[in-house]
């Protein structure tokens, strides 16, 4: 994709007519950190690029009684930065810390981490362990797809030609309900998750879990909601056996891939440890905000 | 291809080119405009070299479209320093030796900037996680973060 064709709407009603009425093959641009150096790659097919940067709501996000509204072009280095959100999800927020350098964060945004759609995406188990949810805008008009349900394959998603996501939509979550986000990698920084866990815990004031979600990344096609290891945290006090039985059925859950990252048997393996840990991490965040 | 008219502002100048939609920020400064401080390390995000900085926030400009520049500040290592004199950064990575090939110095240097601004007392840990986006094949990394250490210090003793 060689890009022929540069467009920056002001406006998600003209990004919409943008989207449609080409015979060129088009995309839309966020941070650009995905779609630039895949234009790169393959030059040769003509591309148009609809960058949704200025368009004030797409860089926006709001935060009230109803929870996170969150436009998906925010650079992660912004986002980071939002203690408003760090502090009723702190998940989430460490999940788009981890992506790329401080350069990357300074482009790369929690809307193009989702929709480039990568098994290994560090936002998108965060996304759903916090049950967001996807407002797509298109020709035909609005729909909401769970985060789950929003990857389908690898670089693959739900939204159909003409489509773009408006906006990441979170409910605000109540006091005794916080979430986590963990990820292996061989090195400190810089890296593409090995697997990777996000888990959100709501704990009732005597401490007993009366709803969690557990999602896994990078060990499968897509990102997976297990709800049957959540099930096994729900009516315990996260005492150790019932960590650990999440984690073992988180790990059963897993279909990962061998390949220079990690084998099958180690990803298996570590994304039971970092469920494990990140439920910990959830369970302490969730008791603090009691 | 009809060339796209840019008019932005780089390192606080006014600035207009013409460039084709493809080309990146980082083709636009050292083909066109033949700001060539800025280095072309690979070319895909990862290293750093031609770290520059758009409103204010640092990226690389292999990363941003040429066109996207339009209405935007941008800086980059010309605006740092002058030949008569270095700025603060500069003298210390020298004193500390902290570069051997110096591909990576000026981006080293735009980040390390970067940092400073945000956080005039970074520790040792909090510098090289920021600047972990700039690769450096020679140094070792050390004399780099004491450099950085040094002029942070400096810095705010000037301040």
């Amino acid at each position: 994709m060689a890009v022929v064709d540069y467009n920056a709407p002001q406006s998600v009603q003209e990004a919409v007519a943008l989207l449609s009425g080409s015979d060129i093959k088009t995309k839309v641009m966020a941070g650009g950190t995905d779609l630039i150096i895949q234009s790169k790659s393959q030059a040769v097919e003509p591309l148009r690029v609809v960058d949704l940067k200025h368009i004030a709501e797409m860089m926006s996000y709001s935060l009230d009684d109803g929870g996170l509204s969150l436009g998906p072009c925010m650079c992660c280095a912004e986002f980071t930065a939002l203690h408003d959100v760090e502090t009723l999800y702190p998940g989430l927020v460490e999940a788009a810390y981890l992506i790329g350098s401080t350069q990357v964060q300074g482009r790369a945004s929690i809307g193009g981490n989702l929709c480039n759609s990568s098994p290994a995406a560090d936002t998108i188990p965060a996304l759903i362990a916090i049950g967001a949810k996807c407002l797509i805008v298109g020709a035909g008009g609005e729909r909401t797809v769970a985060v789950e349900d929003f990857v389908t394959g690898v670089g693959r998603n739900c939204m159909q030609p003409g489509e773009l996501l408006q906006r990441i939509l979170v409910a605000r979550p109540a006091p005794g309900s916080r979430d986590a986000y963990l990820r292996f990698i061989p090195r400190t920084e810089m890296d593409i998750a090995v697997a990777g866990a996000g888990v959100s815990v709501t704990l009732d004031s005597q401490g007993v879990c009366t709803a969690a979600r557990i999602a896994i990344g990078a060990v499968a096609q897509t990102a997976l909601l297990v709800a049957s290891a959540a099930d096994a945290l729900v009516g315990t006090k996260l005492d150790e056996a019932s960590v650990a039985k999440a984690a073992a059925v988180a790990s059963a859950a897993a279909s990962p891939i061998t390949d220079r990252r990690g084998t099958i048997e180690f990803r298996r393996h570590i994304v039971g440890v970092l469920v494990k840990r990140a439920t910990l991490i959830a369970k302490e965040r969730a008791q603090a905000s009691l | 291809m009809a060339k796209l008219h840019i008019t932005t502002s780089i390192n606080g100048e006014a600035t207009e080119f013409l460039c084709e939609p493809h080309e990146t920020l980082l083709d636009v400064l050292r083909n066109d405009l033949q700001m060539t401080g800025t280095k072309e390390g690979c070319g895909s995000g990862d290293c750093g070299a031609c770290s520059v900085t758009v409103d204010g926030r640092l990226t690389c400009a292999c990363l941003v479209l040429g066109v996207e520049a339009a209405g935007r500040e941008i800086g980059t290592i010309e605006g740092i320093g002058s030949s008569d004199k270095l700025s603060v950064i500069q003298e210390k990575f020298l004193e500390h030796a902290a570069l051997q090939c110096g591909i990576c110095t000026p981006g080293l240097v735009v980040s390390t900037q970067a940092l400073l601004e945000q956080n005039p007392n970074p520790t040792e840990a909090e510098a090289r996680y920021f600047l972990a986006g700039n690769l450096c094949r020679c140094t070792g990394y050390d004399k780099i973060i004491r450099a950085v250490l040094d002029a942070a210090a400096t810095m705010r003793g000037a301040a």
